[in-house]
Formats: C-alpha cells, sequence, structure tokens
C-alpha cells in the first residue's frame, strides 16, 4: 500500500484514529510518519553503547539542568548528545565541559589525558574563511595565467567551502 | 564505480599471511586512532561540502605521507552493496563506514585508502580512523606503523586537541589517546574446556573487553575473539599496548594449556570431531557461512595440534575471509540467494584445499 501522504513509497505505519465516532484508518511511509513526528526508525536516534547508558541516567533524572545548552559552534544541544552519545564538534569539549568531566569520570575512570602530546601544524591551521581567501587568491592568478582546468577546479572548491 | 581488487596493495589484507609470532591462535594484531580535523564540525553534523573538503585535504596530504605511498583511495559514496560489504569482509571498513549498519545509507565522501603499511577512513564516526593490521601476535609493529602515520598526517592535519581531554572524538568513550589496540584470536581449547567464561571476565576485570570476529556489535561465531582495550583516557598509548600485549600472551598460554588438556583427555573424541570438520570442507556441496566458519575453527585446531599436515595457516586465513558471501558474488559478479551463496562457497572451500593437499577422489 501506498503512503497516502507522499504517494510514492510504501507505507510502514497503519494508524487507527477515533474521529467522533468514527473510524479513520491511516497509512505513512516511514518519511511521512517521521515528519508527523511518530515514532519511528528514522526518527529514532541511531542507539550507541554510550547512548543507552545516558538514556538510563536521563531516565532517572528526567529534566537535567543545563540539558537546553547548546553548543554555539555547530548547535548541538546536551539533549542532543544525551540522546545520541556523540558530541557534535571539537568545541562540544568546551561547552559541556563539566557534564563531560563527570561523565568521563564515570565512563573512562580518568578526566586527564597522560598519553602523546600534539601541536596542530602552524600554517595548515587556519580558518574556513582563511582558506577561502586562500582559494580565491589562487583563482584570481589562474584566470591572470589563463589556467581555466585549474580555474574551473578552484572555482568548485570555493563552492563547495561556501 | 567498479572495485578492481587488484589496486589494492596485497588485497588491503596482507595480515592474512600467518607469519607473525602464535599465527595459529592470534590472527591479527591491529591498532586504531579516532582523529578529527580542526575546523569541521565531527562527520555526523557535517555537511556535504565539509565532508567532500576533509577528503580533498587528506587526498592532498598523500604525496607528503610516506606510509601511504602507493595508497588505493576508494570511495565508498561510488560503490555497490557487494563491493562495500567486501570491503568490510576484509576488515578494511567499518559497518558505519560502508553503510551496513541498520540505516544502510553512506555518507557522502566516504572513504577509505589502503596502503601497504596502513589504510585511513575518511568521514567514519571520526573524521580520521588510521589504522595499522600486522599478522599474529604483533602489537608494537601495528604501534609503530600506525604511529609513523598518525604523527606523519598530523604534521599536514591540523588535529582537534584538548590539552586535558587529549584527542578529541565525536564519542567520548574514544577521547585521549584515541587508540584501539586489538588482537583477533582464535580460543577453540578455551571454549571446549568451558574455561573461556572465567577468562573474558578476567579481560573485563583488567580493563579490557571482547568482541566478535567484525568488532563492535558482532557476535562471537567460530571461536574468534577481538580483544581490546576498554578505555582510551588516562593511560599512555605505550601503557596501552604494554598491557594488551601482557593479557594476551597470558590467554595464549592458556589456550595452549587448555589444548593440552583437551589432547590428553578427550584424545579421540576431539580427533574425530576435527577429522569430520575436515572431512565435510572438502566434500560438501553446499555450505552455509556459520557453518563455514565453525568447521574452519575445527581445522585450524586440527592444524594447532599437529593432527593434520600439509595445511598452512595462511590458507585457512584465506578461506576464512574470502569463503563470505560478499566476495563469492563478487567473484561470481551478480549478487546470490543465500542457496547460491551456499554452493559457491562449498565449491570455493574444496578448490583451495585440494590445490593444496592434492584432489580428495573427485571426478574433474
Amino acid at each position: 500500500m501506498l503512503c497516502q501522504q507522499c504517494k510514492e513509497r510504501d507505507a510502514v505505519l497503519n494508524l487507527t484514529h477515533l474521529v467522533g465516532e468514527a473510524v479513520q484508518q491511516v497509512h505513512l511511509c516511514e518519511k511521512c510518519a517521521a515528519e508527523r513526528g511518530l515514532p519511528t526508525t528514522i526518527a529514532m536516534p541511531k542507539p550507541t553503547p554510550i547512548g543507552d547508558f545516558l538514556s538510563s541516567v536521563q531516565n532517572q533524572v528526567s529534566a537535567m539542568p543545563g540539558d537546553a545548552a547548546r553548543c554555539s559552534y555547530c548547535g548541538t544541544s546536551l539533549r542532543d548528545f544525551r540522546a545520541s552519545g556523540r558530541l557534535g564538534c571539537a568545541q562540544c569539549y568546551g561547552a559541556f565541559e563539566q557534564s563531560l568531566r563527570d561523565l568521563l569520570r564515570r565512563v573512562q575512570g580518568n578526566v586527564k589525558h597522560v598519553g602523546r602530546l600534539y601541536a596542530a601544524p602552524t600554517g595548515e591551521a587556519m580558518s574556513q574563511d582563511a582558506a577561502l581567501s586562500h582559494l580565491r587568491q589562487q583563482l584570481h592568478d589562474a584566470v591572470s595565467r589563463e589556467e581555466f582546468e585549474t580555474a574551473a577546479s578552484l572555482r568548485d572548491q570555493i563552492r563547495t567551502l561556501e | 564505480m567498479t572495485l578492481d581488487l587488484s589496486l589494492l596493495p596485497d588485497g588491503g589484507v596482507p595480515w592474512l599471511a600467518a607469519s607473525g609470532d602464535h599465527a595459529d591462535v592470534v590472527l591479527s594484531s591491529r591498532i586504531r586512532f579516532a582523529r578529527n580535523v580542526a575546523g569541521y564540525a565531527f562527520t555526523a553534523r557535517a555537511r556535504d561540502g565539509e565532508r567532500l573538503r576533509l577528503l580533498a585535504q587528506v587526498r592532498d596530504a598523500l604525496p607528503q605521507v610516506p606510509s601511504l605511498g602507493g595508497a588505493a583511495v576508494l570511495r565508498m559514496d561510488e560503490m555497490s552493496l557487494i563491493e562495500r560489504q567486501l570491503l568490510h569482509e576484509r576488515h578494511l571498513v567499518s559497518k558505519e563506514l560502508a553503510g551496513l549498519d541498520g540505516a544502510n545509507e553512506v555518507k557522502s565522501a566516504a572513504a577509505v585508502l589502503v596502503s601497504h603499511e596502513a589504510g585511513v577512513m575518511v568521514n567514519e564516526e571520526d573524521h580520521l580512523r588510521l589504522q595499522s593490521f600486522r599478522s599474529g601476535f604483533d602489537l608494537d609493529g601495528a604501534f609503530r606503523a600506525a604511529t609513523r602515520l598518525d604523527r606523519d598526517l598530523g604534521s599536514i592535519l591540523p588535529y582537534a586537541f584538548h590539552p586535558d581531554f587529549g584527542f578529541l572524538t565525536s564519542c567520548p568513550t574514544n577521547t585521549g589517546t584515541g587508540m584501539r589496540a586489538s588482537v583477533l584470536i582464535h580460543l577453540p581449547g578455551l571454549v571446549l574446556t568451558q574455561e573461556i567464561s572465567k577468562v573474558l571476565q578476567g579481560l573485563q576485570q583488567m580493563g579490557l573487553t571482547y568482541r566478535g570476529l567484525y568488532g563492535e556489535g558482532s557476535e562471537v561465531i567460530g571461536n574468534f575473539f577481538q580483544i581490546s582495550n576498554q578505555t582510551t583516557l588516562g593511560r599512555s598509548e605505550e601503557e596501552l599496548v604494554e598491557h594488551l600485549s601482557r593479557v594476551v600472551q597470558r590467554v595464549v598460554e592458556q589456550e595452549t594449556q587448555a589444548r593440552r588438556v583437551l589432547l590428553r583427555d578427550a584424545g579421540y573424541i576431539i580427533e574425530d570431531k576435527l577429522w569430520r570438520a575436515y572431512g565435510t570442507l572438502r566434500h560438501a556441496r553446499s555450505l552455509p557461512a556459520d557453518e563455514a566458519m565453525n568447521l574452519l575453527s575445527g581445522v585450524r585446531l586440527a592444524v594447532g595440534l599437529q593432527l593434520i599436515a600439509g595445511l598452512s595457516v595462511y590458507t585457512l586465513n584465506k578461506l576464512l575471509i574470502f569463503s563470505q558471501s560478499a566476495h563469492l558474488a563478487h567473484a561470481a559478479g551478480r549478487t546470490l540467494t543465500e542457496s547460491e551463496a551456499n554452493l559457491a562457497r562449498a565449491k570455493y572451500v574444496r578448490r583451495v584445499l585440494a590445490d593444496e593437499t592434492g584432489p580428495a577422489g573427485e571426478i574433474a
């Protein structure tokens, strides 16, 4: 049976609604069901061992303080992390530092890295803006040298970045 | 894109050679480093363009990374399902990278680089998963190769690093060293003497963990176990490797002891069981994957006990990996139904064994 909403994909969710006294059947595909906020495998975060652990903690303390806190770089909230077990970016470690320290103490038994130290290469550690301006400069140079193949490739890289 | 296996240096599986220490018990030793590149969101949050750019950056870095010399670059998002499964069967890619984990979705710009020395998964759960395999029990060799790759790549690409948390990873269970050291080990003696649960419990008490042949979430089959470090923070890379090595050395001794006990106390029963396994592999016309794995486990034990002569551990390693479904489908050039795969598997196993030990009374 086709999904009633998109009429493209097969319906996998069959719902029975009571509207007044009438019984109404609704057949939806996974995607359309997810869009309506119904629980489906698409809408469910992928379970991970740590995700399971975190949700069990979350069930014990239903509304933890700071759950709504978000990482300003990638937008991941502490709640997202508790659901998926995955952080969104390196900056999340700073944004959720206290919660992570507590978590690491429990799951890793430690909060301090004692392994290899690392210093990033200086020349390459450029921001996205710096990389873009560098590419634009290269594009300008390529065009002025009439190297159009190089220019096309650079233009594509710039588009990807933007 | 059609996967040309000849492009893969040593087929991507030089560890099948059975050349390292205790190769009849320990199939392979592996070191994996999880790394992320500063300036990008982690893979799950990254936009398509960011993932593409990251892959381009890794490719650009290749000429400056000696341990990736001659590396094949394989884009997972340009491959068929069978090809991705085949790379997973060779342990070159994770289920997640190959889009084989439930969602069945390959992320854009998901790729794997494979050289003689080492490999890199790009746009996995973390941006980079660097890994090195060694044949047999050689964690030190794998560690040296993976560390070399890590230092070379990290001197070109800026890794995300925090003075307290170490190398930053998408899942905090990997943060710190980002290192997973593991061995793939065959423990039929401990399973048959029913000592295995005690050994596995002991591992957990010592901060180690075990999984099946294909890592996280895979079931233990054919008495093959992956043993690895559980935690990644608070101990140095060298300490973690040394600790795992010490414990694995002890497990190998326990396995050897269990095999001795088996032969002493149940000699003819064991011999009969193992020769029957060999007989089935040599003559069966249809072999389901699980059965083949269990029979290969039996024959591997028989070779280890020197009951069967003229059969190399290398051949058994090869059979273990190359008799799996995606390899058979790739060789046939099409998708196989389960019963077709069982027939193809039996035929392949018979041929390889006959090549090695001579024909077994078959007419052509």
